[in-house]
């Protein structure tokens, strides 16, 4: 049946677990435009033979057209998820991907990845005016209780230099007491836990 | 949360990058052809010759049954699915609890509305077993999802129907912040989902 091949790349993003993304299925993809082709060639061809009079073809030409609106929208939806995904990904991972998730992207996707975080930077620099100093809107996703936490390290992390220029060395189960600003990154990383 | 990742919403409405859409439309409705289509018989794999004949009765996905038949032209003729006709239609208003709608479709609710638009007979009568349904269904899944802390819950939301789903685990997300918030937590600032499950996946590919 038509619109399988659409299909199955719709699928694949739907299985592939949150937080992750399949590789970018070029082939398919690829398959996908094939069949497409080949639909938009047979229809032009009767529709070209109901204009010269042969009767009958208008049904062909419907489940056609039909098919080939809705390997449209499977294309177009693929990309537009796993773009979506990706978006999610900058705040979630930062700016910088694991390089296993950036092995799974296409050209163009990297591209797209790369001119959303330069937006973003912009964006967040521009906040407050000129001299404002801008506002990192990736910080505080919860209200901010003290100035100061304490968290502990749950891997070995290396050294860490900190805003005053002091360097710390982030050892697995050493424990500091770190504005909270400079270590919110980390802790959404899973490189620190957060003590209450 | 500020981040731009609106899971639910987006989820729960239609629209035409929906993934969940697009697989509720690949639903099969059984049909008829009711005039030739010249040169597609290979869509059948038990029609003989190149045509398909008018009287053919197929299985086609929504979206094809929807393009082919509609005030304006009728190629084929649709016939409601096996899970929304009288029989089922039954069972489900003896007792809708028991049922696994997965099973009858993983998508029973949405697509029994797309369903709506063939203007059946019958289709009040659908409308009326889906609300029936989701009302009897709703009182248990909200229980269920409010007072399971930390317990495996596949045997419950595995008769689940998609929609169903997505409200289980709502709820189950509601009660989690409710026990962090009691327990003091709620400030407590963690880490982000997304990195847990790729860590985990990780050490799962590394063992």
């Amino acid at each position: 049946m038509y619109g399988e091949k659409a299909v199955e790349l719709i699928r694949q993003l739907h299985r592939s677990p949150d937080g992750s993304l399949p590789p970018f299925n070029e082939d398919g993809i690829r398959q996908v435009l094939e069949e497409m082709r080949v639909l938009f060639e047979q229809n032009q061809a009767d529709v070209n033979k109901t204009v010269d009079g042969a009767p009958g073809l208008f049904p062909g030409v419907q489940l056609r057209h039909a098919a080939l609106e809705r390997n449209k929208r499977c294309l177009l939806a693929y990309m537009f998820n796993r773009m979506e995904r990706l978006r999610a990904m900058r705040w979630e991972f930062g700016s910088v991907l694991p390089p296993d998730i950036k092995y799974n992207l296409s050209e163009q996707e990297i591209q797209w990845f790369s001119r959303y975080n330069k937006s973003l930077a912009a964006y967040m620099r521009s906040i407050g005016g000129p001299s404002g100093g801008g506002l990192d809107l990736t910080q505080d996703l919860k209200p901010p209780k003290s100035l100061y936490i304490e968290v502990r390290c749950l891997m070995d992390h290396g050294e860490f230099e900190t805003e005053d220029g002091t360097i710390l060395l982030l050892k697995k189960d050493s424990q500091h007491f770190l504005q909270r600003s400079q270590c919110e990154h980390l802790i959404r990383q899973g490189v620190l836990e957060h003590i209450l | 949360m500020f981040a731009p990742c609106v899971k639910y919403p987006t989820r729960l409405r239609e629209n035409y990058f929906s993934i969940d859409d697009i697989l509720t439309t690949q639903e099969k409705v059984p049909c008829k052809f009711q005039s030739s289509v010249l040169g597609l018989g290979f869509l059948d794999p038990g029609a003989e010759g190149t045509d398909l004949a008018a009287g053919t009765a197929m299985e086609l996905p929504y979206w094809l049954a929807r393009a082919l038949c509609s005030r304006k032209r009728r190629i084929v003729t649709v016939e409601m699915p096996k899970p929304y006709r009288e029989g089922y239609r039954q069972i489900l208003s003896a007792d809708a609890n028991v049922v696994d709608l997965h099973k009858l479709g993983p998508y029973y609710y949405a697509f029994g509305i797309y369903l709506q638009s063939f203007g059946q007979p019958d289709a009040g009568e659908i409308s009326n077993t889906l609300l029936q349904t989701f009302s009897t269904r709703f009182r248990r899944i909200m229980d269920s999802a409010q007072n399971c802390l930390n317990e495996d819950t596949t045997a419950v939301t595995g008769k689940l129907d998609e929609l169903e789903r997505v409200l289980f685990r709502v709820g189950q997300e509601g009660l989690t912040a409710f026990h962090c918030w009691q327990s003091g937590q709620s400030a407590k600032i963690v880490p982000s989902t997304m990195v847990t499950n790729y860590r985990k996946r990780k050490r799962q590919d590394g063992d």
